[in-house]
């Protein structure tokens, strides 16, 4: 009976010595942030604990998220977390297909109703009653009301599921919605990005099968732990942020010597992520290490948010591409040459007023 | 002259203006242009009302310089100055000043305007006019429109007005009064972005991140409350002096010396 079974049991199978079971526990504990207290607790949890099943569905999406899932740094993170979830359903890596993959959906709804996490990869598009994406013969809307009635809670895996990302850009043909307002009744995590990074994805995963609960969210319910703070709060070029060195242009000599991006239209600043913490690709790099700025993929409506060497936002309600700055400089210039044509009439008219008084005493 | 002979004292309380019981003084500027029955008595008297109090005034001149402060940096922060190499980055903090400096005048601005408030509540009559706009009094909409065309070059002579006219007192009440408070939040919320989760200014004021959509769509809106508040300040410093010039009252040294002369003694 696969309800009895626990992670650890898991692990065995997968030929994982005890060893290498406690480097994990210790490296779970860090990457979430914990201290070596809790090593011990999370070793246990992991012992007795009967496993949680998750349940990962693919709306519209481009598959990114799994594929940075799978790129997980630490293989044992990715191992153990994905086997158990490949034993469960996720159509874009389970072994099983067509009828049998929904057959294996269905039993997981059943068997776990109220006890299972339901990870959504993607969103659903709404227009036309769902159906822009057909999965399983059916809207893939309807496939996520269904699978999220018993679910413990929800993770929205990147942009899409989080925000809406491309699909959702204006003018959103398909209306596609970002999951939080399709499922309002079932408490939901955000973990955005375009994919988010692999080791936030298996750490959110681990600490909710772990502590069998939650972990602390900020306001718009992300993760605090990986999304408290902006890419540039951490950022290693900040040093030249606040000394004012920046790259004026791609490959100048400021460029070569790690200037800060700022002016390159970085969106660092405005971006909550971990980026320049954990980094990419099993730590290799970041895009502001590589040289280029943040592109903000973590961020509400960053399609629509402009250009990705803008780091603010152009105005369309005003019909032409202007951003605050200019729009709030033609206004300025408008209003001080409007005062300027007054002054010069008020001169005139008082000039004409004081003849006139001049000619009317003299009459 | 009566009884001149007596000791000094008496000759000195002797009024010199006769007082005209029988003219109504400035009966618009009672409705509408803020003035007290005591100012009306003040007028009939001296040349001068006393309008705006010395905490008015100084929360005035010091919202200005921290306005200008505020603009100058608020400017550079989104268009940093060219790369400087003074020395290492790590004995260099250019930017960081810039934005350093433009913190501390939104503090000082923040902590003036609280003032500001406070001295609305305990100040005299004219403390208030800038938070309240009378909408509901008709004789108020006909004054916004005189003024109107007093700008317009349609009326050959303006209005004398104790407090603020009506439609400055509008502009103020939009740009100063919202426009400050808007420039409050959303600076604060921005704020909070570098206190990080949990400071003080997140629990205050970082719900309105996600209100407006994110942290780049609240840069956009703070910066053109910036350049609202900077079109009020063209219109305003360009009024006060033309009407310093053109009107019959006085306008610049009145908020110096916080007394509103009259040019001309016509009732109204």
């Amino acid at each position: 009976m696969p309800a009895t079974e626990t992670f650890y049991d898991v692990m065995r199978r997968q030929g994982i010595t005890r060893r290498s079971f406690m480097k994990y526990c210790s490296l779970t504990a860090s990457a979430l942030g914990l201290g070596p207290a809790f090593v011990p607790q999370i070793a246990h949890a992991m012992e007795t604990r009967p496993r949680t099943p998750v349940i990962w569905l693919h709306g519209l999406e481009c598959t990114c998220c799994s594929e940075s899932f799978i790129r997980s740094a630490h293989p044992l993170v990715r191992d153990v977390v994905l086997s158990m979830i490949s034993l469960d359903y996720d159509d874009t890596l389970m072994a099983a297909a067509g009828h049998q993959a929904e057959a294996a959906l269905e039993q997981v709804i059943e068997e776990y109703r109220g006890n299972y996490i339901l990870a959504v990869e993607g969103n659903p598009p709404l227009n036309e009653d769902g159906m822009f994406c057909i999965t399983g013969g059916r809207p893939f809307v309807e496939k996520l009301r269904h699978a999220a009635e018993g679910a413990q809670a929800i993770i929205s895996w990147g942009a899409c599921a989080s925000y809406g990302c491309v699909q959702a850009a204006h003018p959103n043909p398909t209306q596609a919605t970002p999951v939080h307002e399709v499922i309002t009744d079932r408490p939901i995590i955000r973990v955005p990005g375009c994919p988010p990074i692999a080791e936030v994805m298996t750490g959110v995963i681990t600490y909710m099968l772990t502590f069998q609960r939650l972990p602390e969210l900020d306001r718009q319910g992300r993760p605090a732990m990986f999304y408290g703070q902006r890419i540039h709060d951490k950022c290693y070029r900040r040093a030249h942020f606040d000394a004012g060195q920046f790259v004026e242009a791609w490959d100048d000599d400021n460029a070569r010597r790690g200037y800060c991006l700022y002016k390159m239209g970085c969106r660092g600043p405005t971006t909550y992520n971990a980026c320049s913490t954990i980094g990419w690709n099993e730590g290799v790099s970041f895009p502001i290490q590589s040289g280029h700025g943040c592109i903000g993929c973590s961020e509400e409506g960053f399609w629509d948010a402009g250009s990705f060497y803008d780091r603010v936002t152009d105005l369309t309600q005003f019909g032409v591409e202007a951003n605050a700055g200019q729009i709030g400089g033609a206004a300025a210039a408008a209003v001080g040459g409007a005062v300027a044509v007054h002054a010069a009439v008020s001169a005139l008219k008082s000039a004409q007023v004081k003849r006139q008084q001049a000619a009317r005493e003299e009459a | 002259m009566k009884d001149t002979s007596r000791d000094e004292e008496p000759i000195r309380s002797t009024p010199i203006h006769s007082v005209r019981d029988d003219v109504e003084v400035l009966p618009g500027s009672l409705l509408t242009g803020d003035a007290t029955a005591a100012d009306i008595e003040s007028i009939r008297r001296r040349t001068s009302v006393y309008v705006y109090e010395a905490p008015v005034r100084l929360w005035h001149w010091i919202n200005a310089a921290a306005i200008i402060v505020l603009c100058v940096t608020g400017w550079f922060i989104p268009n940093p100055p060219p790369t400087m190499q003074i020395g290492e980055a790590t004995h260099q903090f250019t930017f960081g000043y810039i934005r350093f400096a433009h913190f501390a005048a939104a503090f000082v601005m923040t902590v003036g305007f609280l003032g500001r408030i406070y001295w609305a509540f305990v100040g005299n009559h004219h403390a208030r006019q800038l938070f309240i706009l009378p909408v509901w009094n008709r004789r108020w909409w006909q004054e916004v429109m005189f003024e109107l065309r007093w700008y317009l070059f349609l009326e050959r002579e303006p209005k004398k007005y104790v407090g603020h006219n009506p439609l400055a007192q509008t502009a103020m009440f939009f740009f100063m009064t919202l426009g400050i408070t808007f420039m409050i939040f959303t600076g604060f919320a921005l704020y909070s972005e570098g206190l990080g989760l949990g400071s003080w200014a997140d629990r205050m004021f970082g719900w309105i991140i996600p209100l407006v959509g994110g942290s780049q769509a609240l840069h956009g809106i703070h910066q053109l409350g910036m350049w609202a508040i900077l079109v009020f300040m063209i219109i305003h410093i360009y009024a006060a002096i033309r009407e310093d010039i053109l009107s019959r009252q006085s306008m610049v040294s009145t908020m110096i010396s916080g007394h509103r002369t009259f040019k001309d003694d016509r009732p109204d």
